[in-house]
């Protein structure tokens, strides 16, 4: 029995070994990047995470998120990139997992178009119906009455500098 | 006893508003004026009586009286008093009695001014503002309801929340309450949400009087210049409320920032948006007669939206369909912001006529168009953030499929807008009312211009080599410059007067409180967007696991792990605290921190607190982010190196500094108004 479990042991060892060997190896040319020292550092992990939403908390991207969960999640980014995974591999892989809602910024693909493109085309309409207002105020319609002439354009017709100059003459 | 006595009152609150509502708008037409007055004591009333409903949850959370659901959801036996004071408003039930309480205490204030000059608005003032207290009573009693206690029935053993005694059913309660959101502990949030309350419910005021002065068809600016305090007392408060609440963020959500673009900071920052495109665009319609239409559009568009922020605020509704469906809330609010944004628009149209301009614009160089612009621009950023908002609960309606929109969608979209806005602040000025040229603008900007030169060279050489920063921190000199040279000019004409120079500032302030109030909250901003570019676009970062006695090295700083501890409190938190020491570039050691990790164990969330080490350049911000609890031999930390943080912090207090210039009652200005006959008010411009 005694002897059985020894050989056992001895044989698991050699098997162990001879995998860290393997490891070490595919290591050092599966990611030639880490080489110095082996695994990437935690701002190489957060780079990446950075990018990426939790996909369980509110609004909190995964590089500050304080939850266990995350830890995980970072943990994960970590064996990814020590496997070799391309930043976009990873965040493919987080989107293949769960739903688009990791990504800190929609796609431009179908529906989501229109987070983009409605805002600058609210923009220029705003824009255009300003620029349509200020030709109608500047070409009025004959039937508006005409407003009072304006006072000359002056360089400054601020009625407190006004005020002062007044002021200020009174006490000469 | 106590809970009798706040529930009662808050039905007679209700009661009063409801009544106060309906008299007013049946009386008004009719000239009734005795029932008007009726109406007005009524909505007077209604604030003694929230506040003795407000008073009742206080006391109930004080005493401890668990057998109140809202009781033990937001408080327990470890916290101190004062929390189990400002719990009022820490959950949902609670935050909407302390809104109506807020509502009532704005809405008496006006009931109790002279109304001398526009008694007309009164009975629709009135009917507003009472509508909207209603509305919010009515959720306060009949969906959330901070007075409902916990059951426990015979009959099937469970325990449920109701406001009387169901049949077969005895008091339940609870040994100790949950205690709430831990994040809430803090001093930020304590005088954040009422800050922010105190902002949303201000508005609704000159809603009420705009709406008031369409349906009685005085369109004339009489509506704009009785509440244009009340205006700024609002404004003043919801940008405290923001600034607070980017403090807040920064020192307890501790990711290294303060603003997240995060749907609860879009829903303050919204009303926000509209009301300062309110506040300027106001200015030509006192001014010149214009606009008036447009104004009546943009404090509709801000009370809806102050509608809909304390709704985001307090519901999370927005993180899913889901959540929105199961509350009866969501629905509700909807519906009131729809029915009230239908009905003031169709206002607007039916007085439509009545609100033509008085004069024309005369040239597009001009102050008018200038402000027309900034208006343009504040409206596209709130259309840009609403739609950011809403657009996740959008898609997973329309596909099923959740998404998060987050800040780089918002930078990208917004940030090239505000850069125009802040360059258009630091020029507006600058050009005259009704037709500028650019010979006299030239001639204003050309020291600002020159000026900005060597700074930006300065600039360069103190590190921000990045072209965007360059542009960004060019465009924040330059605004900075006219805006101080618009206070020289002012204070060269006084001291041609004998005034020393602080003297001739203030006299100049004083004499004119709106404008120099103005130009320092510009002044604000642009020292906030210095400390905006500096954090955002320099902030650096690292994180690195050390063991005792390990460093890590940042920016010129090190820090060395010394050691961690932890240890629980008496009032039910585990703390993990450790202790970091940091160098300098020289080796010289600068600070001690304890950056630690709060476990709240009644409701079991954690929280991150940053040891911080501030100076007037640069904030050394250290998180704890995890540690091996045995033997307590390592720990992770991310540090980040904030520059130039400390400028957001100082330049929000200029701005609430020149808010308060410009709100403070002036005694000149009041006397001027009151003799003034109200039809040359129009033309004699208080800037």
């Amino acid at each position: 029995m005694i002897q059985k479990s020894e050989i056992r042991s001895q044989k698991s060892e050699a098997v162990i070994a001879a995998l860290l060997v393997a490891l070490a190896v595919a290591l050092v040319f599966a990611a030639p990047v880490f080489a110095q020292n082996g695994e990437p550092t935690d701002d190489e992990v957060n780079a990446v995470a950075k990018q990426l939403y939790c996909p369980v908390c509110e609004n909190t991207p995964l590089d500050v998120c304080p939850t266990q969960a995350c830890a995980q999640w970072r943990a994960t980014i970590k064996e990814k990139l020590i496997a070799g995974w391309s930043e976009q591999q990873i965040k493919d892989y987080f989107v293949q997992q769960y739903g688009e809602r990791v990504l800190a910024q929609p796609s431009t693909r179908g529906l989501n178009v229109l987070v983009w493109v409605l805002p600058p085309i609210g923009f220029l309409i705003g824009a255009a119906a300003l620029a349509y207002y200020l030709q109608q105020l500047r070409n009025p319609a004959p039937s508006v009455v005409a407003a009072p002439a304006s006072a000359p354009p002056t360089d400054d017709d601020d009625d407190y500098e006004k005020r002062l100059e007044e002021e200020l003459a009174k006490r000469r | 006893m106590t809970l009798t006595l706040g529930l009662t009152s808050l039905f007679l609150a209700f009661a009063c508003a409801l009544y106060a509502s309906v008299a007013a708008l049946i009386a008004g037409p009719r000239k009734l004026n005795a029932w008007i007055d009726s109406a007005r004591n009524a909505a007077i009333l209604t604030w003694p009586l929230l506040t003795l409903a407000s008073l009742a949850v206080i006391i109930m959370l004080v005493q401890g009286q668990y057998q109140v659901e809202y009781v033990s959801d937001v408080s327990s036996l470890a916290m101190p008093w004062y929390l189990k004071v400002t719990a009022l408003w820490g959950g949902q039930a609670g935050s909407l009695l302390f809104w109506s309480w807020l509502m009532s205490a704005f809405a008496s204030a006006a009931m109790l001014r002279r109304w001398d000059r526009d008694r007309s608005l009164m009975p629709y003032v009135i009917a507003v503002s009472m509508i909207t207290l209603a509305f919010f009573i009515l959720l306060c009693l009949f969906v959330e309801n901070p007075f409902r206690r916990l059951w426990l029935s015979q009959a099937t053993g469970e325990v449920n929340p109701a406001l009387f005694q169901p049949a077969n059913s005895t008091l339940f309660t609870p040994q100790d309450g949950r205690g709430g959101n831990p994040l809430l502990r803090h001093p930020g949030m304590i005088i954040h949400p009422p800050m922010l309350y105190l902002g949303f419910v201000g508005f609704v005021v000159p809603y009420a009087f705009a709406v008031a002065a369409l349906i009685t068809g005085r369109t004339d600016d009489e509506w704009i210049r009785t509440t244009r305090r009340w205006t700024l007392v609002g404004w003043l408060f919801l940008s405290l409320g923001l600034i607070l609440g980017g403090r807040w963020a920064y020192d307890v959500l501790g990711w290294g920032g303060y603003w997240g673009w995060d749907p609860v900071e879009n829903a303050a920052l919204l009303p926000w948006l509209t009301g300062t495109a309110f506040l300027h665009s106001v200015m030509i319609q006192e001014k010149r007669g214009m606009l008036k239409k447009w104004n009546m559009v943009l404090i509709i568009l801000t009370y809806a939206l102050v509608i809909f922020g304390t709704f985001l605020t307090r519901s999370g509704v927005l993180s899913s369909v889901h959540a929105f469906a199961q509350s009866a809330i969501g629905p509700l609010f909807f519906g009131f912001i729809g029915i009230t944004f239908t009905i003031s628009m169709s206002l607007l149209f039916w007085r439509w006529d009545s609100l033509a301009s008085e004069t024309q614009m005369d040239s597009l160089l001009s102050r008018e168009a200038a402000f027309l612009l900034n208006n343009l621009l504040f409206l596209g950023i709130a259309f840009a953030t609403l739609w950011g908002t809403i657009y996740p609960l959008i898609s997973e309606l329309v596909t099923g499929q959740k998404i998060t929109v987050g800040p780089p969608y918002y930078n990208r979209v917004n940030g090239p807008l505000l850069a125009i806005l802040v360059l258009l602040m630091g020029i507006a000025p600058l050009i005259a009312w009704r037709k500028a040229s650019f010979k006299s603008l030239g001639k204003l900007m050309w020291i600002p211009a020159a000026l900005t030169i060597p700074t930006l060279i300065l600039f360069y050489f103190l590190g921000a080599a990045h072209p965007v920063a360059l542009g960004a921190y060019a465009i924040t000199a330059f605004v900075g410059y006219t805006t101080l040279s618009e206070f020289a000019r002012g204070m060269v004409a006084r001291m041609r007067l004998g005034e020393n120079p602080l003297i001739a500032l203030i006299n100049l302030s004083a004499r004119n409180r709106r404008r120099y109030g103005g130009y320092t909250i510009h002044l604000g901003v642009v020292v906030m967007a210095f400390g905006v570019i500096g954090s955002n676009l320099f902030q650096t970062e690292t994180q690195a696991t050390l063991a005792q006695g390990e460093t890590l090295s940042i920016g010129g700083f090190t820090l060395r792990f010394d050691s961690v501890a932890l240890f629980p409190t008496n009032d039910n938190r585990e703390v993990t605290r450790a202790t970091v020491t940091v160098f300098d570039s020289s080796g010289r050691l600068i600070a001690e921190l304890h950056p630690r990790r709060d476990f709240f164990l009644d409701s079991g969330q954690p929280m991150t607190i940053p040891g911080v080490r501030s100076t007037f350049g640069e904030d050394f911000y250290v998180i704890l982010v995890d540690w091996q609890p045995i033997g307590s031999t390592g720990a992770t930390f991310k540090v980040y190196v904030n520059p130039l943080i400390n400028l957001v912090w100082t330049g929000g207090l200029i701005f609430i500094l020149g808010t308060l210039v410009a709100t403070w009652p002036d005694a000149d200005e009041e006397k001027r108004y009151a003799a003034a006959p109200a039809s040359t008010l129009a033309t004699a411009g208080a800037d």
